[in-house]
């Protein structure tokens, strides 16, 4: 690319100007871990001696079911749609293994709840692409059905008491060797299968296809309702996942455990570099962006200010972020 | 139902053509009183007492939401979204709470105005920074719901404040017959004395023009960016009013409110708004939130698990939108 702009530097003189530009718009990852360093460096700053193995420790904790719940608004984001149900569907898988563990066993609750998340995407899939209802409604309203049913079945429960897996539990808030969270331990081959699945495969390519250009992906034969189905079934799998290191990391097992991390999960894919518009970003970013999100959580909680200025400075640095994407990629 | 339709009948039609262009305009909302009447029926075969007070606190309890689904319906229509209303609800709540402690009769009106004034500075501010940044709506309202919410609880901490008796008094009760509810009332009038009158005015088409087609509404002379910011100032203004209307029902100002932003959304869908903007009014919306209330009300008079009401609305929610997608592509395809 550099070399065609030299080529012709007149004929192209957006294009010179801005090498830094389109290296930005092809790798978002790259200032996005600047901006995490600027943001590592001055918590060290603002509290000497916060930065060591422990407290990276907690961030990854806390960073990595974040990034699995921002993969599944990434991926659903890259074909223009939005996962809303995810939040809804992770409380659901954590609160069924807890209750569910007891008569069944493990693995086998595992299963179960994996299944029923699978089947809340099949039917968020069947109403997106078959349907083609608008994936925020259908999501949304998937959130409600998911929430109820978990709230019906909690009820039926509530006298046989719940507790979270100690293997969950090990898995949210343990550490190997000494400081290495476990959940690493599932996060790396996840994340490696996100991101070989959207770069690698054929199915990848046909998620960014989509939302680019759903009309010339229709024309060249891509079967968009197959692949949207596929695609809400990956996430709502995700979100169960997630759900299961939430359960961990709180030990705690309730239907709403995950609801006030909806938001910050598409805040997290936005921040990565991912268009809300579909067709441009990827999981690489959103993993970044996953970390920004808790180092700026944790950062404004050691300034020790009140909740309500922590949210305020959140949303503004949201703001800004976007904004700044916008003006570098020059999308409206 | 487009604004264009609305400056035709104003020219020399027969009046049974205005009726029946109407009719036609309006048929998803037609179709949702229909809905309603029939839910009515059924709530008064389950609960024979059913009757004036039921009516009354079904009027009180949506009055909130109502107003909060016109604040959304406006935006949408617009080709806008805005995930900062239930925020937004907050600020305006907890200010007028806080400020009217104590206050007279006298100046909790003055109080009142102020914070309709906020709501339409909090508006313009979403829309600024939406057409300065040209980050999509979503995403930048999606920010503006933590700051707004963040300031809420910087104006009151915990729910507290008071409301003003001529407040409380304007939404409690009926007028006249014990069948018209207060809550009802000011709703309509409301809407009927800020919305009507835009939507008749060359804004309200300009409003349903960028929706539609924003190129085309800017080629043939509308200045874009105006009505978008204009469009969420109005939207301001309604979750100022949803906001006071909830410091009204409750007696204090709420700083963390229920999950008013994705409700309001889901009941413009029902209310037959196109989330891609330009189609749709606010009619539709309003009866769909109360649809959505009466709802929650019969189950809880049929003793079921009100969890169930949670999933009768996803599932009302999802069925109805795919039952208006299937319309309108049959529609489009003959």
């Amino acid at each position: 690319m550099t070399e065609v702009a030299g080529a012709t530097p007149a004929g192209n003189p957006w294009l010179t100007g801005s090498r830094w530009r389109a290296l930005f718009r092809d790798t978002p990852v790259i200032p996005l871990i600047v901006l995490l360093a600027f943001l590592v460096v001055l918590s060290e700053l603002v509290r000497p001696g916060i930065v060591n193995p422990s407290w990276v420790a907690v961030i990854i904790r806390f960073a990595i079911p974040l990034a699995i719940l921002a993969a599944c608004q990434t991926l659903t984001m890259l074909t223009g749609g939005i996962d809303l149900s995810v939040a809804a569907v992770a409380s659901m898988t954590g609160f069924f293994v807890a209750t569910l563990v007891g008569d069944f066993g493990l693995g086998a609750a595992i299963v179960i709840a994996l299944l029923a998340a699978a089947l809340a995407g099949l039917v968020n899939g069947i109403g997106v692409g078959v349907f083609r209802v608008h994936p925020l409604i259908m999501t949304l309203g998937m959130g409600l059905i998911v929430l109820g049913l978990a709230n019906v079945w909690q009820v039926q429960r509530v006298q046989t008491g719940a507790g979270v897996p100690l293997e969950f539990r090990s898995l949210g808030a343990g550490n190997f060797v000494g400081v290495v969270p476990n959940s690493v331990l599932l996060f790396l081959p996840l994340a490696a299968l996100i991101l070989l699945g959207l770069h690698r495969t054929g199915y990848g390519r046909l998620l960014y296809a989509i939302g680019d250009n759903p009309v010339a992906a229709r024309l060249s034969g891509v079967k968009a309702w197959q692949v949207l189905i596929v695609l809400y079934v990956i996430s709502a799998v995700l979100a169960g996942v997630a759900g299961f290191i939430y359960a961990g990391v709180t030990n705690t097992a309730s239907v709403s455990l995950v609801d006030s991390n909806l938001l910050p999960s598409v805040a997290a894919a936005v921040i990565g570099g991912t268009s809300i518009l579909g067709g441009r970003g990827g999981f690489g970013g959103t993993i970044v962006g996953s970390v920004i999100l808790v180092v700026v959580i944790s950062l404004l909680n050691s300034l020790g200010y009140p909740d309500a200025v922590r949210q305020v400075l959140f949303g503004s640095i949201l703001v800004i972020v976007a904004a700044a994407y916008t003006r570098v990629t020059g999308e409206s | 139902m487009s604004a264009a339709s609305d400056s035709l009948d104003q020219q020399r039609v027969r009046p049974g053509d205005v009726v029946s262009a109407w009719v036609r305009n309006n048929g998803w909302a037609l179709g949702l009183i229909g809905f309603l009447a029939i839910l009515l029926v059924f709530t008064k075969i389950i609960l024979p007492t059913y009757g004036a007070p039921g009516v009354q606190g079904l009027a009180i309890s949506v009055l909130p939401l109502a107003l909060a689904a016109v604040a959304q319906a406006i935006v949408v229509i617009s080709g806008g979204i805005d995930l900062s209303i239930g925020s937004m609800m907050a600020v305006t709540s907890s200010l007028s709470a806080v400020w009217m402690r104590g206050q007279s009769e006298e100046m909790s009106i003055v109080i009142v105005l102020g914070v309709i004034l906020i709501g339409l500075l909090l508006g313009v501010i979403n829309g600024t920074l939406v057409v300065l940044t040209r980050v999509p709506d979503i995403v930048v309202t999606l920010a503006m719901l933590f700051v707004w919410a963040g300031v809420a609880l910087l104006v009151l901490r915990t729910p507290g404040g008071e409301s003003a008796d001529w407040l409380r008094n304007l939404v409690l009760g009926s007028i006249g017959n014990e069948w018209i509810p207060k809550a009802g009332v000011v709703l309509l009038l409301v809407v009927g004395i800020i919305w009507l009158p835009i939507r008749r005015s060359k804004l309200g088409l300009s409003l349903y023009a960028v929706g539609s087609n924003s190129l085309a509404a800017f080629r043939s002379g509308v200045s874009v960016s105006r009505t978008k910011v204009i469009a969420y100032m109005l939207t301001g203004l309604f979750s100022a009013l949803a906001g006071i209307s909830l410091t009204a029902s409750t007696g204090i100002g709420l700083p963390v409110p229920g999950d008013y932003t994705l409700l309001s959304v889901a009941a413009v869908v029902l209310g037959g708004v196109s989330l891609a903007g330009g189609r749709g009014g606010v009619l539709g919306p309003i009866i769909g939130v109360v649809i959505l209330a009466l709802l929650r009300n019969d189950m809880a008079f049929l003793r079921i698990n009100t969890h169930y009401a949670t999933v009768a609305q996803g599932m009302i929610l999802v069925g109805v939108v795919m039952v208006g997608t299937l319309i309108q592509l049959r529609r489009s395809r003959s």
